[in-house]
């Protein structure tokens, strides 16, 4: 260590110091920081790239939805007395195929009673785990960490968990990649082109709800969406390429998750709370990247256009 | 006569009356805001409001000075930021989603600094503003409650005909001078007051319930405009008391609770009701272009 405690924690007796290999040794020596890496890195390529069609389909509500009922999935699991992994995973999915069974008609008038329908399993299902945990009687630490998420505590059987479940819904997205991205750019192209479009959206219903499921394990069931709306909304404003914009998604979910892990070891505030910050930060120097250069653009193209 | 003495002693406590006072006016308010709110499917921005809630209080309780005075401003700040986004082309569900993602993380910022810096108060603050504590109200919180709900009601009853006028057929309200900016930004301060003043009740986390559920219910059940708005309001009323009700009988279930699960049966009951005929949804848009551009006066 070059130099001594700067930032120094309190309450996890840990010390950041300018030698960065120091930190970062210091960061790696203890077995349960590994795995919140481990975990880390799966949750952030999986809600990239679940996340990044999820923006493009225009379905934040729907995915904020499904996180927020693994909460009451969480909850409830704890009450009964088994693993919270699979209360996490059966609350989002059954909540996906709820939302994929209703009926829908083309047109935007029937926007408006879907969301209706959404709203209504939203706030059921917490009030559902509201019951939950009040029944079970008070864990205020462990409530907080269903909600604003926690790095600790992460076991390696829950990492092998979450890397399967990463594998089937990463492969099932790709089996369902081209009809699911023709389906959302052109849906009446598509329609016409015998594209299953029902089939194609419900199947990616139901990996959005795996995707929330494993990204709420980290941090938490109501801060899901720094790790699936914000790199992809980010990504989706720096460039219109679709494949480029798909490997920035992975790569700034990678980043916002490695840092805010980082982060929260050395501090004492919730990993949560860095989470969602490095992304909105993401986010806002996305949206300025792309002003200027818009301007640029501009000028330069009225720079040409006068001479002419 | 069991029933009636059974409401006239659960009435004898205090803080059911008081529940009660500031419930009903809530469910009012609520009932006929959320009726707009689907109308105008806004239910997105309604469920960002709620946790802008949860940040707001929180915030003014890590800063010392009040939770109320951070709920309000809070809501009502972020309800006309919302309105100017919407008023700059439509507002885009990533970028609400990212900002109220933020705030949220902001949220579980506050709730630690709050509960780690101040050693001598109740920690459970938090997990009231996130699920609400209608039981834990006072007389003179009930009495403020009713009264900013009641005001709340009676606005956005007054401003019911151009607001439907405007949600309906924005382009054909405009050009007979309907002030549709204006009336954006209005509603929207209402819901933001809305949402602060049924976070007390409900709670950050399920006030969504409330402004969303009995007005789908009442979608469903009727076409009619403003016959749908006054069933809205009678749905989450009488989710309200049933909740209470209920919260009261069986002392293990929150309150919340019991007022999401009867608005939840009221929608089911309403779906199930509805299922056997043909998609009212669709067949409503023709009546309400009708009805809309009778009623409004030129």
């Amino acid at each position: 260590m070059v130099s001594g405690g700067l930032a120094a924690s309190a309450a996890s007796g840990t010390a950041l110091g300018w030698n960065i290999g120091a930190d970062i040794r210091q960061l790696l020596a203890l077995h349960f920081m590994v795995n919140a890496f481990r975990a880390g890195t799966i949750v952030a390529v999986v809600a990239g790239a679940i996340g990044w069609f999820m923006v493009l389909r225009r379905q934040s509500f729907a995915g904020h939805t499904l996180a927020v009922v693994s909460f009451p999935g969480a909850s409830g699991a704890i009450l009964l007395g088994i693993s919270a992994t699979a209360g996490y995973f059966a609350a989002s999915i059954a909540a996906a195929l709820v939302i994929a069974g209703v009926p829908r008609s083309p047109g935007g008038r029937s926007y408006s009673s879907e969301s209706a329908v959404i709203g209504t399993v939203q706030a059921f299902a917490l009030a559902c785990g509201a019951l939950f945990v009040s029944l079970y009687g008070g864990f205020l630490n462990s409530l907080t960490s269903l909600l604003f998420g926690t790095f600790l505590g992460i076991s390696d059987g829950q990492v092998t968990t979450l890397l399967i479940a990463a594998a089937a819904a990463l492969a099932a997205l790709a089996g369902i990649a081209r009809p699911l991205f023709f389906a959302t750019v052109d849906p009446d192209v598509a329609r016409a082109r015998g594209v299953p479009e029902r089939l194609v959206s419900t199947v990616f219903l139901l990996l959005l709800g795996c995707a929330a499921a494993e990204v709420s394990q980290i941090t938490g069931a109501l801060l899901v969406f720094a790790l699936l709306v914000m790199p992809a909304a980010a990504a989706q404003q720096l460039t219109a390429r679709p494949a480029l914009s798909f490997v920035i998604t992975i790569a700034l979910g990678l980043a916002i998750a490695w840092l805010g892990l980082a982060v929260a070891y050395f501090s004492v505030y919730p990993v949560g709370f860095y989470v969602t910050t490095f992304g909105f930060t993401a986010y806002v120097a996305s949206a300025i990247i792309r002003a200027a250069a818009g301007r640029l653009a501009r000028s330069r193209g009225l720079r040409q256009a006068v001479p002419a | 006569m069991t029933i009636l003495t059974g409401i006239a002693h659960m009435l004898q406590h205090p803080f059911l009356r008081y529940a009660f006072l500031a419930g009903t006016a809530i469910a009012i308010a609520s009932g006929l805001a959320g009726y707009f709110v689907v109308l105008r499917s806004q239910v997105f921005s309604g469920d960002a409001l709620s946790h802008v809630a949860f940040t707001g209080a929180l915030a003014g309780l890590a800063a010392g000075i009040s939770l109320l005075v951070g709920l309000y401003t809070a809501c009502i700040v972020v309800a006309l930021a919302l309105a100017a986004l919407g008023a700059r082309g439509r507002a885009d569900d990533t970028a609400i989603g990212s900002v109220f993602a933020w705030i949220l993380g902001l949220g579980a910022l506050f709730l630690t600094i709050y509960t780690s810096s101040s050693s001598g108060v109740d920690a459970t603050s938090g997990v009231n503003v996130l699920f609400g504590s209608i039981f834990g109200l006072s007389g003179s919180q009930a009495m403020t409650d009713a009264l900013i709900a009641l005001g709340v009601a009676v606005a956005v009853v007054a401003i019911g005909r151009p607001m439907l006028f405007a949600s309906i057929d924005e382009a054909v309200a405009s050009a007979r001078r309907v002030p549709v900016r204006l009336l954006g930004f209005v509603f929207l301060g209402l819901v933001g007051v809305t949402a602060a003043a049924a976070t007390q009740a409900v709670g950050a986390l399920l006030l969504l319930g409330l402004l969303a559920t009995p007005a789908g219910a009442a979608q469903r059940l009727t076409t009619r405009p403003f016959r749908a708005m006054w069933l809205s309001a009678g749905i989450a009323v009488v989710a309200m008391w049933g909740g209470l009700i209920i919260a009261y009988a069986a002392p293990q279930l929150p309150p919340s609770f019991g007022i999401l699960a009867v608005a939840t049966s009221c929608y089911l009951l309403a779906f199930a009701a509805t299922a056997g005929h043909r998609r009212p949804a669709q067949r409503a848009t023709a009546p309400y272009r009708a009805t809309a551009q009778a009623e409004v006066p030129r």
